[in-house]
């Protein structure tokens, strides 16, 4: 078992920096938080946690602190603005609703403005975390502030040079204008304005004022996607960096007892080998060569840390781990459901990957990172340096759905760089991604309602889960700390994303969520709208049953008992537009769903072909939200679409088995994320105006979805599906161990 | 170590390379042709798709030894300068691309798909087997049946 170290590290290139003038930090914004009332005949419910305080309130507020810094600005003199923009750009298209709120501040064509994405930038704190639908919500004030005070000093600029009034100055596609109407381009102006001293603050412009924000913008990186010129972590090419893989145990946590690599090394294009923490690395000229020389090593193995446990087991200790009601079912009538969830692969397309150059004295890191902060503080420490001697760098990621919150391919390859005394460029496989990367943890699901004389008295969910992995904390090393502490530090932070995120819309008199969880060694982590897609998915679900066990209809019942006339406004769109209640042919039918979350609200209203219950398709979605203010309704509904297609999968046929310490599944061919033929043919999705205040829209689309698609399912087939996803056989031959 | 050469996106080129190294490494990793994506290695998720003579091949399943030559054509060489393929054309009209990853194999799968037949049904599309993990599917029927109208 040795470490190469024969090939020389070449040098870093310096890069060239282009010239920029014109940087600002600008002051924070104003937060508020808003309680929705309440009314109605039906018994109210008190408010729950997330509708006083939701996570991306705490978010905020977490990062209130630093949101003055959080924008940086700069013009160029070739007249394009860049935003550095301190979040992840993973596919939700936050980049280009960011772009447009710099555009429509400075008058400024889109195509004019840049935005990158910033390295891990500590001086933040805790307001670099990419996650709870939260990106649009915590730059929207921040970024139109500083797009205000950019054009301020730009006026300014413009009005010292041209000896004018600013008052007597406008702006208009990317130019100030002067009083008798010549235009001067910002460009002319950077310069300027640059040396200009004093404060710039202003307020941006009047909601009503708004002419690009609001209105549909095809995707900024558009083109260069569809050229095949758009560039993820591994199309970079960094000096020295060479293909890596890592050879990985048969059970999930395993490490490595001994290792025979005498035929792997003598392959072609092999460069070197070594042991690390998770496995075997491999570095080769290219990745094809890297890969068979892994599956050549001869590697013996030490146990991992759940090798006794297998589907069965986990959903025992589930079972087991319920908390108990508190309502005795006795004098009232009541219906009682329990439901099972089962792990999901995050799966995204690009797999774990970066890259890493670690020298004796600093290091320097590429991944697509939502939480860069805490990645670089960990590794750090990983590598013995001190944090201001590395580096991190974030990539557009191929996908995320919540897997990029942790950084195992970023500090593995730091690891890895390390021990070899080399650059790597680490790419995990598909198989491993599955079957050792993180997954949405499985959960078991208790749910009973009372009810008496046309109300629903009580609502009782008791939510038993798998423990899902929180610490990458806030983003930043103290609250990652805090949630690694011993005891009950993961669980208080899932307690606390439980209840900031998981609410019952309707007044349901008296309601109690609990979350009981199950700490298992596995990897987990918060897979697109948390528990949500499951608890309140799980919860539509009985509320479809609690409707018909009162005899009444799902979409009336919804409708009476919703507690806000935004939500109910939502609904009543789907109902018109999906055209609730119309005539199916025998084997499909209708089902609805409904989620708020985040400041918003969605329903999703499906239909669904379950002709043959074992191959069932959705065949036609109508779905309509309200976010309070869409910033791009096009990718607002590319959320949703993609918020459909997860519940579609997830719901029917996408899971993974977990069989003696490992997940069975290894490739989209066992793992049964959904393809072109189950989509729906026809997909329509409502915006409904602005009223307010950006909500959160990244995760909404889910679980609203998974309600409908099961309701669907249920009305068509007469069976209410009671474990997800629905039709779940271990359909393959699942690849060596 | 064989060499072989062949054409990619209109250019010859000669590598030296295992003959059972696949495609996929020697356009990513030897010629720096980084379109075509890895995303499963044994030609499910057809994130790499790309053209060999025209038609539809996944190069992480394809030995370079079978290429030596023939014309490859990826994502990078479909469009003619700046001039961009009708599928790429209605890839950008429907705003198809979340995180864009699958993209270059769905379009190049789709352009394979336009190549043979011109009258392009529900179910056609339904064969169509690239995941897209961020499921932009109903975007890429509506982009092939754009595409589709356009080129007839």
């Amino acid at each position: 078992m040795t470490c190469d170290n024969e090939v020389p590290v070449p040098a870093a290139q310096v890069p060239v920096r282009r010239r920029r003038f014109l940087t600002f930090l600008v002051a924070a914004p104003v937060l508020t938080v808003a309680v929705p009332g309440t009314a109605e005949a039906v018994i109210p419910t008190l408010p729950q946690p997330a509708e006083i305080l939701d996570l991306g309130d705490v978010l905020i507020l977490a990062g209130a602190p630093t949101a003055g810094a959080l924008a940086v600005l700069s013009v160029g003199e070739d007249g394009v603005v860049t935003l550095d923009l301190p979040r992840a750009e993973v596919g939700q298209g936050i980049t280009t609703a960011s772009a447009m709120l710099v555009a429509e501040e400075l008058d400024l064509p889109l195509g004019q403005v840049r935005v990158t994405l910033a390295d891990a930038r500590p001086e933040l704190l805790m307001n670099q975390l990419t996650g709870g639908s939260n990106t649009m919500r915590s730059v929207y004030g921040p970024v139109r502030q500083a797009a205000a005070a950019a054009r301020a000093r730009l006026l300014a600029a413009a009005a010292e040079q041209h000896g004018v009034e600013v008052s007597r100055l406008s702006t208009r596609d990317g130019a100030v204008i002067l009083p008798d109407g010549r235009p001067v381009l910002y460009g002319l102006l950077t310069s300027a304005a640059a040396q200009l001293t004093g404060a710039f603050a202003a307020q941006p412009k009047p909601e009503g004022e708004h002419r690009l924000v609001g209105t549909p913008q095809s995707r900024i990186d558009a083109r260069a996607m569809v050229t095949g010129q758009f560039r993820y972590t591994l199309d970079h090419d960094m000096p020295g960096a060479m293909p890596t893989v890592v050879r990985r145990p048969p059970t999930i946590n395993g490490s490595v007892k001994s290792v025979d690599s005498a035929a792997a090394r003598a392959m072609p294009g092999v460069l070197a080998i070594g042991v690390v923490p998770t496995g075997v690395a491999v570095v080769a000229e290219t990745f094809g060569q890297a890969m068979a020389a892994r599956d050549a090593l001869k590697v013996t193995w030490n146990p991992g840390t759940i090798d006794s446990l297998s589907d069965k087991e986990i959903r025992a200790k589930l079972q087991a781990a319920a908390l108990p009601f508190v309502v005795p079912p006795l004098l009232t009538q009541h219906l009682d459901l329990e439901f099972d969830f089962a792990f999901v692969s995050h799966a995204p397309m690009e797999t774990n990957s970066a890259i890493a150059d670690v020298r004796d004295d600093r290091a320097e890191i590429w991944a697509g990172l939502k939480s860069p902060i805490v990645a670089r503080q960990t590794i750090a420490a990983a590598v013995g340096l001190p944090e201001s001697a590395v580096t991190v760098h974030v990539v557009q990621g191929g996908g995320s759905f919540g897997r990029r919150l942790f950084f195992d391919a970023a500090i593995e390859a730091a690891q890895i760089s390390k021990a070899l005394k080399r650059p790597v460029k680490l790419m995990w496989s598909r198989t491993d991604d599955m079957r050792h990367g993180r997954a949405r943890a499985a959960s078991h699901h208790k749910l009973r309602a009372t009810f008496a004389l046309g109300n629903v008295l009580t609502f009782e969910h008791r939510v038993a889960s798998v423990e899902t992995d929180f610490r990458h904390g806030l983003g930043e090393i103290l609250t990652a700390t805090a949630a690694k502490l011993p005891v009950g530090g993961n669980l208080s932070f899932a307690q606390t994303v439980f209840l900031t995120t998981c609410k019952v819309p309707y007044n349901f008199g008296v309601v109690t969520s609990l979350l009981n969880e199950v700490p298992l060694r596995m990897h987990t982590g918060s897979w697109r709208s948390v528990y949500s897609a499951n608890t309140r998915g799980a919860e539509e679900i009985l509320v479809d049953q609690l409707a018909k066990k009162m005899g009444k209809d799902p979409v009336a019942f919804r409708r009476e008992f919703l507690k806000t006339a935004r939500q109910r406004a939502v609904l009543n769109k789907v109902v018109e537009e999906g055209q609730w209640g119309k005539a199916m042919p025998k084997g499909f039918a209708q089902g609805i769903g409904f989620h708020d979350e985040y400041k918003s609200c969605t329903a999703c209203l499906v239909e669904i072909d379950a002709r043959d219950p074992k191959n069932p398709r959705v065949v036609r979605a109508t779905i309509a939200v309200d976010v309070g203010r869409p910033i791009n309704p096009r990718g607002l509904e590319a959320q949703m679409l993609g918020g459909l297609t997860d519940a579609i999968s997830t719901t029917l046929r996408a899971g993974l088995h977990i069989d003696k310490g490992l997940p069975l599944e290894g490739s989209y061919s066992q793992f049964h994320y959904a393809r072109q033929k189950d989509a729906p043919l026809d997909v329509k999705i409502h915006v409904m105006p602005a009223t307010g205040e950006p909500g959160g829209a990244g995760e909404l689309g889910v679980p609203a979805a998974v309600g409908a698609i099961a309701n669907a399912y249920a009305r068509a087939t007469g069976v209410v599906p009671r474990s997800f996803p629905i039709i779940f056989p271990v359909d393959f031959e699942p690849f060596p161990r | 170590m064989p060499t072989y050469t062949f054409v990619v996106n209109g250019k010859p080129v000669t590598v030296d390379a295992p003959a059972d190294l696949a495609l996929l490494w020697v356009l990513r990793d030897k010629l720096g042709v980084r379109g075509p994506k890895f995303g499963c290695g044994i030609g499910v998720c057809r994130a790499c798709t790309s053209h060999l003579n025209g038609a539809e091949v996944q190069p992480c399943v394809t030995p370079v030894s079978e290429c030596a030559g023939q014309e490859v054509t990826t994502i990078e060489g479909l469009a003619s300068g700046e001039d961009l393929h009708p599928v790429q054309e209605a890839w950008l009209e429907q705003d198809v691309a979340q995180c864009g990853y699958c993209q270059p194999g769905q379009i190049m799968a789709a352009a394979a798909l336009l190549r043979t037949k011109q009258e392009i049904s529900d179910e056609d599309i339904d064969r169509i087997a690239n995941v897209c993990r961020c499921g932009t599917y109903f975007r890429i029927r509506q982009a092939i049946k754009s595409a589709a109208a356009k080129m007839s």
